[in-house]
């Protein structure tokens, strides 16, 4: 008896979970199809779609996206190369100061992320001259690739964690020199981890608001545009960029596990 | 250069390390350098600064000024660390050991949130929690709640967004070590004549204290630093030192009082990881949150 109830209130209780975690992401989608009286988009009206055929006739808003791709796009190249080759020396080789070197790259993921933007503003300041003041996209392209790198080395480093090693002595033996063994071999083995790092690094860049918030100046990133309109009531076409962001990375998500699943 | 690296082979990883170590230190480390002098400054942006020691004073003015924005923080940080720990701990537990082959789908969906931009997510729950939303305003229609309640604006909405935005960082690492206890010690505490309770007593929740340590970090440091929670659904009687450090920086142009307080919360904090990762590890807060 104790069991069956025991078993039907976790059962009960996840579904709860479950409901609180999607929620906000079913109203924004749902606001997007809202026709709103006035400028505030928070009480249900009536159905339209007039919202989605007119995307981008919300003045900036399409600037705004398109700043916010161009600096996920580059942070993301950059930060992924850095973090990689750091996430092989970290596991591939034994050297003195290895644990001291752990830390430190933890160390930026358990700064809370106002901080970082709020030392990186002090540091811009401080120079007082171009390219870092007026800040501007240049500065914000810095702080995006700052607190990616921790979060690809982190990534990178669980996925090689699996590897075996016994593959490029395999290869070794069969006698190709270490640089062949690296794009031959190690190389394609670690590309989904690489992969999936990208990814994160991609949607953490393209979602960050708050070292933006200290790092951009007047430049205006889709969730710079989304905090600055919050005050006047946030038109339903950012809920729809909101949206399509959304269904964009659960693709991108469920394509690369299908993928990965392909070649496993 | 690859003839050179053959004869030096211990040279290879510090090559490897070294430009994400550079710009880390260019841009993690030097910045946190030039706030601690940037906190010790007076002047403003128009005159512009000057550095001197006897500026110190501005930390004791600084916290005593916003003492209360500090503790709040403190406060809001710790009940929703607390309020994520209950809630998430029954979730992983499921996943862990009741989802079958619906497990991959619930850990997407745990994580599903942080696909939705994360300030449409906090004007969602806006919606939701509004005085005459409809999780409200049907419960006042028919009389269970009075006219005049509310949630947003009160320390109920701010602590109950932040518990909601670092949700998922309690219940993964906590289903990653749940995940890794061997059941065989469960059955074999079953074998002793251990009941259902005692068992998950003395054996399961010992085992899942990791990911309890490594999810109550993840969600405490962010939490100490919000101020868009604060903000959005909040009102001036819940602001968090997040927001005082905010408007200083970003309105007021006040630099050194801003300095000087988030140099104090990220000294606080960092002590807090250092006490922290010397009882556990790095290796376990690292596998706690992969």
């Amino acid at each position: 008896m104790l069991r069956w109830l025991g078993r039907n209130a976790l059962r009960a209780y996840t579904g709860l979970a479950l409901v609180y975690l999607l929620l906000p992401i079913f109203i924004v989608a749902l606001f997007s199809f809202n026709d709103p009286v006035g400028k505030t988009n928070y009480t249900w009206v009536g159905f339209t779609l007039d919202h989605w055929a007119n995307l981008f006739a919300i003045p900036g808003l399409l600037d705004s996206v398109v700043i916010s791709i161009r600096i996920a796009f580059i942070s993301t190249l950059i930060a992924t190369t850095l973090g990689t080759l750091a996430a092989l020396a970290l596991v591939r080789y034994q050297f003195r100061g290895r644990p001291a070197t752990s830390l430190f790259i933890f160390l930026p993921l358990a700064t809370p992320e106002i901080i970082l933007g709020a030392s990186l503003l002090t540091l811009f300041v401080a120079i007082g001259k171009p390219p870092f003041f007026p800040l501007n996209e240049f500065t914000i392209l810095i702080a995006h690739i700052t607190f990616n790198i921790s979060y690809v080395i982190v990534t990178v480093r669980a996925r090689l964690a699996g590897f075996d090693r016994r593959l490029e002595e395999a290869s070794a033996d069969l006698g190709a020199d270490g640089w062949q063994t690296f794009w031959r071999v190690t190389f394609p083995l670690i590309l989904p981890g690489i992969g999936a790092a990208g990814l994160l690094a991609f949607s953490l860049s393209i979602d960050d608001f708050v070292i933006t918030n200290f790092t951009a100046g007047r430049t205006t990133t889709f969730p710079m545009f989304v905090w600055g309109s919050a005050r006047i009531g946030v038109p339903p076409q950012v809920n729809a960029i909101g949206t399509i962001f959304f269904v964009v990375a659960v693709s991108a998500v469920a394509i690369g596990s299908f993928l990965q699943r392909r070649r496993a | 250069m690859i003839a050179f690296l053959r004869r030096r082979p211990g040279l290879l990883p510090l090559l490897l390390l070294a430009p994400a170590i550079a710009w880390l230190v260019a841009f993690y480390v030097y910045p946190a350098i030039q706030m601690l002098q940037a906190s010790l400054w007076s002047g403003t942006l128009e005159t512009g600064f000057a550095f001197s020691w006897a500026n110190a004073v501005t930390y004791s003015t600084a916290l005593g000024r916003y003492s209360d924005q500090f503790l709040r923080s403190i406060l809001y940080a710790a009940v929703s660390t607390v309020v994520c720990l209950a809630l998430a701990f029954p979730l992983a537990y499921t996943i862990a050991y009741r989802a079958g082959r619906y497990r991959t789908l619930l850990l997407f969906i745990v994580i599903a949130p942080f696909f939705t931009s994360f300030l449409l997510r906090v004007l969602a729950w806006k919606t939701v929690l509004a005085d005459d939303g409809f999780l409200l305003g049907p419960l006042k229609s028919i009389g269970v709640l009075p006219e005049e309640f509310r949630i947003l604006a009160t320390p109920v909405a701010v602590i109950f967004g932040i518990s909601y935005n670092f949700f998922p960082f309690m219940v993964l690492p906590i289903y990653v070590s749940l995940e890794k206890i061997d059941r065989r010690l469960v059955e074999a505490a079953k074998d002793l004549y251990a009941g259902p309770i005692r068992a998950f007593q003395r054996i399961t929740l010992p085992l899942a204290l990791p990911g309890v340590f490594a999810g109550s970090l993840l969600v405490f440091i962010p939490a100490m630093g919000d101020f868009v929670n604060a903000e959005l659904l909040g009102s001036v009687q819940t602001r968090l030192i997040g927001n005082v450090i905010q408007s200083r920086f970003l309105v007021n142009n006040d630099y050194p009082t801003a300095a000087a307080l988030s140099f104090m919360l990220m000294a606080g904090i960092l002590t807090a990881v250092f006490i922290y990762a010397r009882v556990l590890g790095t290796d376990e807060l690292e596998t706690g949150i992969g």
